[in-house]
């Protein structure tokens, strides 16, 4: 069936048992994403220290390519340095929004390869980038804090 | 999937009420289409947009090959049938809803345009003379609606009551979907100057009691407007039974094109009320200084009108009045109480709205759950019955509140026309099989 190609047994997996669920402490930064179009909702909290996504956790409500996506995500970033997270997060958008062209670099993108065939559905490629923009603004916000931050101790 | 497509949706004979939907189906080119390699076409998603019978089609492009000039400008052959025929689509419209007189339909876009006019000519009145004073509100006014509207007639009353400092406040929802009307005389008080509520619901398709509503709004003094987006299109409407002072409605749901929609309001206060957007087609006179407005509806329809659209809409009237709305109101009951029993009786389903087809138009909301009792994500649902041919709306259909107080993130609705037919229900059912089977790998 062609959808095999979208829900690809990873997915699903992630989907069921989704891994980094429930918000942790401590962290830097929350944010809450949502997809006004589809009712998906994410709220989603970083730690970041010394240069390094030290955590990621979030709670969320979506369609499975949303939840998975969610879990393959914070798989990926966490114990990556916050520039090579953001690289990643470059290598998925690239690749959701290929179209199916691609199917993306394993050896980089790990699991979330699998979500190259949701790149096929325009109106699910949203599904599959919500956390993703969820956990950028949320980097962006705890590096700007820490940043922010860290005068403030040296004083 | 296989089984799937060995079905022939749509092969149902005449309904027992005598309205004949295959030969109904035949009007619409669009249902003999396939999809995704040659799967029938089961289009379940009449509430976002009904599909277009023929005769529309024909009307505009007629229009277009014949007529196309501006109207109300120019004293050519070509504008004098242009303005002949927009003029004459007002009066089969004015026909339809049971308007007492022409001037009382004003066309706008859309519902979501009409129902805006409505909320800005009412923060237009603040600059407004006398006679604009029943339009005019401010701290300590308010403006009541529903828990059940779509987004389109709730979003501009809070930006009115933005606007103007007046409170919003609104009729909550029973356990099965109705308007929790016990507590009517505390909510609509004689402070509100308006009152705004949906006749039936895009997402629960429930059929308001309008009649109550009125009643208590009148008692109080407060205008009412009914937004008729789901009702107009599915059942006889006559705004003089009614009893209601505004009705919006749009075409591209009534078997019209998109890019027209209708306010017809009672006369008395169209004459009244200020006008919203300003242009061309508006005025009476106008100098540097100031301007006057040109009476009802054209004082409502700033700059050049949507001339095809208004064409189209008019032959979308003649060919629902042609079926007949009883004969049309009673086949969609049919196939929605058929929907509903077919529906209740798949495994993990939970209906999300009036448990019976009473006081109920074909918009049926639903959320699933796996075999597990885990809940299927409506998106999820709908991915795969399209993979099935079967198209259907899943989110929160522009009535997010309405989720909310269901505490459901979404949901996947079916919703039926007057080309919709048990067979087609029978497709969705075996689809849902298919998406529970799915997910259980
Ligand atoms: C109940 C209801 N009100 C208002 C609207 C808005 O209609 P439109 O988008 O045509 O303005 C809709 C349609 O989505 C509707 O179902």
């Amino acid at each position: 069936m062609k959808l095999d190609s979208m829900y690809q047994e990873i997915i699903l997996d992630h989907y069921r048992n989704p891994h980094h669920r429930g918000l942790r402490d401590p962290f830097d930064a929350e944010v809450h994403h949502v997809n006004p179009t589809c009712g998906d909702e994410v709220t989603l909290r970083v730690r970041v220290a010394d240069g390094v996504v030290a955590d990621v956790s979030y709670e969320s409500e979506g369609c499975s390519i949303s939840q998975a996506s969610a879990s393959v995500m914070a798989d990926l970033v966490i114990g990556k340095s916050v520039a090579a997270a953001l690289e990643l997060e470059r290598e998925f958008l690239a690749l959701m929004q290929s179209r199916g062209t691609q199917e993306g670099d394993e050896d980089v993108l790990e699991d979330a390869v699998a979500f190259s065939g949701v790149s096929k559905y325009p109106a699910r490629v949203k599904c599959a980038l919500l956390s993703w923009m969820a956990w950028k603004d949320a980097t962006a916000q705890a590096t700007g804090a820490v940043q922010a931050a860290v005068p403030e101790q040296e004083k | 999937m296989t089984i799937i497509e060995t079905r022939q949706p749509g092969t149902v004979a005449a309904s027992t009420s005598g309205f004949d939907v295959e030969r109904v189906r035949r009007d619409f080119p669009i249902l003999a289409r396939t999809v995704h390699d040659g799967l029938p076409l089961v289009y379940l998603d009449s509430a976002a947009t009904s599909q277009k019978p023929l005769a529309v089609l024909d009307a505009e492009r007629a229009y277009y090959e014949r007529h196309n000039a501006n109207v109300h400008r120019g004293i050519h052959v070509l504008a004098e049938e242009a303005t002949a025929l927009y003029e004459q689509a007002r009066d089969k419209i004015a026909a339809f809803v049971g308007a007492t007189d022409r001037r009382e339909i004003v066309f706008t876009k859309n519902s979501s345009e009409a129902l805006n006019l409505v909320a800005y000519a009412m923060s237009n009145a603040v600059s407004g003379g006398a006679e604009a004073a029943r339009f005019r509100l401010g701290p300590g006014d308010e403006v009541v609606i529903t828990e059940m509207e779509h987004h389109s007639n709730l979003v501009p009353w809070q930006m009115l009551c933005a606007r103007t400092g007046a409170t919003l406040r609104w009729i909550g929802l029973t356990e099965d979907g109705r308007l929790d009307v016990a507590h009517l005389d505390e909510i609509i008080t004689e402070r509100a100057k308006v009152v705004s509520f949906v006749h039936q619901s895009n997402i629960l398709g429930t059929v308001n009691p309008v009649e109550k509503i009125v009643a208590r709004a009148r008692e109080v003094g407060a205008l009412t407007v009914l937004d008729g987006s789901q009702s107009v299109p599915h059942m006889p409407i006559d705004v003089v039974e009614l009893g209601v002072d505004f009705l919006a409605f749009t075409g591209h749901k009534m078997c019209g094109p998109t890019g027209i929609g209708v306010l017809w309001g009672r006369r008395e206060l169209l004459e009244v009320m200020p006008p919203f957007l300003g242009g061309g087609e508006m005025i009476e006179v106008v100098t540097m200084e100031a301007s006057t407005y040109a009476a009802p509806p054209h004082r409502f329809e700033a700059g050049t009108p949507m001339i095809s659209q208004a064409v189209g809409l008019g032959a979308a009237v003649d060919y629902l009045t042609g079926l007949g709305m009883d004969a049309i109101a009673a086949h969609e009951h049919e196939v929605t109480a058929y929907a509903i029993d077919a529906l209740s009786a798949v495994p993990g389903l939970r209906i999300i709205g009036p448990p019976t087809a009473q006081d109920r138009g074909g918009a049926i909301s639903f959320v699933l759950r796996d075999s597990d009792d885990r809940p299927l994500h409506p998106h999820d649902v709908g991915q795969i019955l399209d993979e099935q041919g079967i198209a259907v709306r899943v989110g929160h259909h522009c009535a997010r509140p309405v989720c909310l107080r269901y505490g459901v993130p979404a949901t996947t609705r079916a919703s039926f026309h007057l080309y919709s037919t048990t067979a087609e229900v029978d497709a969705l059912v075996e689809g849902l099989d298919q998406v529970r089977r799915f997910f259980l790998r």
